[in-house]
């Protein structure tokens, strides 16, 4: 249980703390960064025991039942294995980049990076369930991709291998998406446990098949199995610490850590022995061939990883116990020489300032121990008797003689395992060579500081140390983790240097003299190369298919996107009108037992016809602003009419409100846009062109006013959901208002508290609306001819102003007063900070927005901010009394003179929402108003240099 | 019949909305927004039906209420409909400050100038 969390926090919580930790410096991030990976080090070795037992830790809780998504971790032998190579290495890498990036790199980016990066791949390792072991998987994936990019600013060969590695695995990432869910469909289930245990089902499942193929195309392309190998190579202009950790113990491990987990789930058909074996053989033989022709050294070991993980993976092709143990046993082999091979490259780049197998020779005799270190690692690779890659490798070479083959082909295995085995040992000696041979090349090559050496040292000790006792070393826990990978009891494997002298280690030492062979005589097989195989590269097809993809969406796009606003917002509504139609000639029809409404008076009728015949008016006199305004604000005050008909008295004065600071807002807005429209479209004078646009806008405009119209009017026919007066949801509120929410004003009760929720988030749409515009209209200077336009020669006539004055607090008063009855009378939040903001306005108007402000220092932004934080609090004091966000709390408190006035959390949130809707109102005038006038409201001090009254450009101004 | 008319001007708004929406110049284009809005807070009003002869207020007497639930849903889109058509107005004045035009597209206009070579993208 702590185990499981060390796991998954330490590193998370450590990324976050190493970013601060790099504050005091790059020891202090190193250290940083190196204690959580230790933390879960320690408290891996603490829970081995229980562990290599057959112990399983598990932790449970409940993420996304409704998807099956559980945040379940469990870890077994094999998962702690892999979780022990994780730490370890991390913590290795750790101190190893401490000395390889430069001084003048802080490290804390590099390392909260890696330790995110640790997160996830321990993530991967203790998922126990399948949809989580997705999520972590995209985060390796995310998190490989920056650190691959590390470097990106100065490279561009850091951002094409960052976009490579990540298209290619976030891509198989999806694959392994679609592969899980199939495969949970199959299992009836996605609990790790659920799936092991039903490997039969899940193969008999018609489903298998498909599943298989998603699944395993995420393994090879994490494990950059053939042909999805090209991305491994191009991540190595990550920053060699990050190869080291990604490319040898972790990101790449990944894919066969996949293939090991479900094997019971899934191994044991042909299928899967042809794919797998087939794919991990090609890869194999591929990444042998190709390491051979790199004259980079990070590219040899990057070929090199690429066909031992294809050897990983035709071992897990097999399918056979013994196999599978001998799969793990790789696994962790090729971790620490390759681990170690890396960070030996990154030492000879460090020191003798280039990676190129052609400029680095005899090496030896300037780095004498780091040249040791690295040729026992070498050998490792090589598969070298006594160390412990020789071991693994001996097993395979054991396996591949027992290998199922199709009918004659039995000899396909041992053949290429010998051949990989003669080429492994061929590469690994190119690599060695850089040591030796002859004369030392660059003569500035030289040792590294002590302790970068350290990671090295420890890492080779262990391939020595394994290879010559591997049973008191690693055979408990590879035992344990075959077991648990088997979900079976492990087969018994001899782990012991010598079993005799029989046929792999005569393929051994075939494959040790036929790659020395083939070392030394390299140039003509260089030659032959360049003859007879053709240039193809999976590198190059992926860049070119990548760009003809860029090309094509760039060119469906523009097709899309002509960067004519009109023209696209015709295709959108085109394409919705077209949506509706075909919904109405599918599923149309007459309606269900029609309803007849009720009758109209002639009142309704008025209004109608003349909120209509005002729409008409503004459409018409698009090219004239005040005009169309005027008809606009007509439309609205009917709107508000409507409202009261319609037996909406809180929206009618809602909407009455937000007319008047509406038209102000619009008058303002035009006092900086042209008085004067030219004709309609003047895109190309052409008439023709003209009539065409009107006319597509006329047949849009038609059809969707025909829509809208038609489906009102069917809604309005058909009956109620449920068959009563108002529909069971209406019904429920109307009946529930009083008791669950204290409040008779069922539209308010609504608001605050049954969807408050939703109120919370309107109030911030409105203060971003508000503070967006605010920011956009921040040191602005006015267009056109704004500025000179003729004012008003008495901008605030002191008659109004007088007049106006006393009004101010009367109408805060109601305000306050619509407030405190808003929760059983109409009112409420809304109604009452519209209302403080227009008898705010009505002052700016009169008395010119300085004088204002500098009576009654009303800072908008502050009162906005107050109100959004208010509301916001208000719903999360509910979870100090343990009860969800926004649960409210009400009773009622007598107030002489008032009566009862609602006392409660609503009330709070209720005020919140005026407070957030007078801020967000005023601001947006205050900045429009201030226009050009370089001064801070906020400040509360009214600019000096401005004479208050004679302040240009004024509301009663715009108009002229 | 107040079904009729209530789903008539339904559509009249619509239609008026969508024909400035796509008009070439900002300010129509604001006020098409505006339109659009009420025309979809009228219809999601009609959702609720129009039986309802007394408002949702829950003084004196039962039955007869209108549907709470769509009211509740439409004051809080006329209070953000502000918000919407203040910000697209900012937006228009920003626009005209930042592309010396009120053209929705940044096309600098060619009558208004007598100038025909400053057609820009």
């Amino acid at each position: 249980m702590l185990t499981l969390l060390i796991l998954l926090l330490a590193p998370l919580l450590g990324a976050v703390g190493v970013l601060i930790a790099a504050r005091w410096g790059r020891g202090a991030a190193a250290l940083a960064a190196g204690a959580p990976a230790l933390a879960v080090l320690v408290a891996l070795v603490a829970a081995a025991p229980g562990i290599l037992d057959g112990e399983v830790l598990r932790l449970r809780a409940a993420w996304v039942p409704a998807l099956g998504l559980d945040m379940a971790l469990r870890l077994d032998a094999l998962g702690w294995l892999f979780g022990m190579l994780v730490a370890g290495v991390g913590l290795l890498v750790v101190l190893y980049a401490y000395y390889y990036l430069p001084a003048s790199d802080g490290l804390g980016r590099f390392y909260a990076l890696l330790l995110a990066f640790m997160a996830s791949m321990l993530g991967i390792v203790s998922s126990g369930n399948l949809l989580l072991l997705v999520v972590f998987w995209e985060l390796t994936s995310v998190s490989s991709f920056f650190l691959i990019a590390y470097w990106a600013r100065g490279e561009v060969s850091a951002r094409i291998g960052a976009r490579t590695a990540f298209a290619v695995t976030g891509g198989g990432g999806l694959a392994l998406l679609g592969g899980v869910l199939l495969l949970g469909q199959a299992a009836g289930g996605f609990d790790l446990d659920v799936v092991l245990g039903a490997g039969e089902r899940i193969r008999e499942s018609p489903l298998y098949l498909p599943a298989l193929t998603l699944v395993l195309l995420g393994a090879f392309t994490k494990s950059a199995q053939w042909p999805f190998h090209f991305w491994l190579p191009a991540a190595m202009a990550a920053p060699t610490p990050a190869s080291a950790y990604l490319h040898s113990a972790t990101m790449v491990k990944a894919g066969v850590f996949l293939l090991a987990r479900l094997h019971p789930a899934l191994a044991g058909t042909d299928a899967w022995v042809i794919a797998v074996g087939g794919a991990g053989m090609l890869t194999l033989l591929f990444g042998a061939y190709a390491a051979l022709w790199q004259h980079d050294l990070k590219g040899l070991l990057a070929y090199s990883t690429i066909s031992h993980l294809g050897l990983i993976t035709m071992l897990l092709g097999f399918g056979t116990g013994t196999a599978v143990m001998a799969a793990v046993f790789h696994i962790v082999n090729h971790a620490t020489f390759k681990a170690s091979l890396f960070m030996a490259a990154g030492i000879v780049d460090h020191e003798a300032g280039t990676r190129d197998m052609r400029r680095l020779n005899g090496l030896a005799r300037a780095m004498p121990w780091t040249a040791t270190l690295a040729v026992v690692a070498a050998g490792a690779m090589a598969g070298v008797p006594l160390l412990n890659g020789f071991l693994s490798k001996e097993m395979f070479f054991a396996e591949s003689l027992e290998a199922p083959g199709p009918g004659g082909l039995r000899w396909i295995g041992p053949a290429a395992a010998l051949l990989y085995g003669v080429m492994s040992v061929a590469y690994s000696a190119r690599f060695v060579m850089v040591f030796f041979n002859g004369a030392l090349m660059p003569a500035t090559a030289h040792e590294p500081p002590r302790f970068m050496r350290v990671p090295i040292e420890l890492l080779v000790a262990l391939c020595v140390i394994v290879g010559t006792i591997p049973s008191l070393t690693v055979g408990p826990a590879l035992i344990a983790a075959t077991r648990d990978a088997l979900q079976a009891p492990a087969p018994y494997v001899s782990l012991a240097i010598w079993h005799g002298f029989n046929l792999p280690l005569m393929m051994t030492l075939v494959a040790l003299a036929g790659g020395i062979v083939m070392y030394r005589h390299r140039e003509r097989l260089y030659r032959m190369h360049d003859r007879h195989v053709p240039g193809f590269s999976t590198t190059i097809l992926f860049a070119r298919s990548v760009k003809s993809m860029e090309r094509r969406a760039a060119r469906f796009t523009a097709t899309l996107e002509t960067g004519s606003l009109s023209r696209s917002t015709a295709v959108l509504l085109a394409v919705t009108l077209a949506m509706g139609a075909l919904v109405l000639a599918t599923r149309g029809g007459a309606p269900v037992s029609p309803v007849t409404g009720p009758g109209a008076d002639a009142a309704s009728i008025v209004i109608w016809a003349l909120l209509a015949t005002a729409a008409v008016a503004a459409a018409r006199w698009h090219a004239h602003p005040l005009r169309a305004l005027v008809a606009a604000s007509v439309v609205g005050l009917f709107v508000a009419l409507a409202f009261v008909r319609l037996s909406a008295p809180d929206l009618a004065l809602t909407q009455l409100l937000v007319e008047v600071v509406t038209i102000l807002v619009l008058l303002l807005a035009l006092h900086h846009l042209p008085q004067r429209t030219p004709g309609a479209e003047q895109r190309h004078g052409q008439r023709a062109w003209q009539r065409l646009v009107a006319a597509r806008d006329l047949v849009l405009a038609g059809g969707i006013g025909a829509g809208a119209a038609a489906l009102t009017w069917a809604v309005l026919r058909r009956p109620v959901h449920g068959g009563g007066p108002v529909s069971e949801l209406a019904a429920y509120y109307l009946r529930e208002s009083k008791p669950k929410g204290g409040g008779t004003n069922v539209v308010n009760v609504i608001l605050v508290d049954f969807r408050g929720f939703d109120t919370l988030g309107e109030i911030t749409v409105l203060a971003c609306a508000a503070i967006g515009a605010a920011v956009l209209l921040e040191r602005m200077k006015p267009a056109g001819d704004a500025p000179e336009r003729p004012h008003a020669p008495d901008a605030h006539p002191p008659v109004l102003a007088a007049l106006t004055r006393p009004f101010l607090p009367f109408a805060l008063m109601l305000s306050a007063f619509l407030f405190l009855r808003g929760h059983d009378l109409p009112g409420g939040g809304f109604v009452a900070g519209l209302l403080a903001a227009v008898a705010l306005a009505s002052q700016y108007l009169t008395s010119g927005i300085e004088w204002t402000t500098e009576r009654l220092r009303i800072d908008a932004r502050r009162w906005l901010a107050t109100g959004v934080l208010l509301a916001a609090a208000t719903g999360a004091g509910a979870l100090l009394f343990d009860r969800p966000f926004l649960t409210s709390f009400y009773d009622y408190a007598h107030i002489p003179a008032i009566g009862a006035v609602g006392a409660g959390s609503t009330f709070l949130f209720d005020l919140g929402v005026a407070l957030a809707v007078f801020g967000a109102v005023l601001l947006m005038l205050e900045r429009l108003g201030l226009i050009g006038r370089m001064r801070d409201i906020g400040a509360a001090t009214p600019a000096a240099e401005v004479p208050a009254d004679e302040v240009a450009p004024d509301v009663r101004a715009v108009d002229r | 019949m107040m079904s009729l008319l209530l789903a008539g001007t339904v559509g009249v708004l619509a239609a008026c909305g969508v024909w400035l929406v796509l008009r070439s110049r900002t300010f129509p284009v604001v006020l098409g927004i505006m339109l659009l809005g009420y025309a979809a807070n009228l219809l999601v009003l009609a959702m609720g039906r129009v039986s309802g002869t007394r408002p949702p207020v829950l003084v004196g007497g039962e039955g007869g209420h209108a549907d709470p639930v769509p009211q509740a849903l439409v004051l809080t889109a006329i209070v953000i409909g502000f918000g919407m058509t203040a910000f697209t107005a900012v937006l228009a004045i920003r626009a005209r400050v930042e592309s010396g035009t009120d053209h929705v597209d940044g096309l600098q206009d060619m009558v208004a100038d007598g100038d025909d070579s400053r057609e820009g993208t």
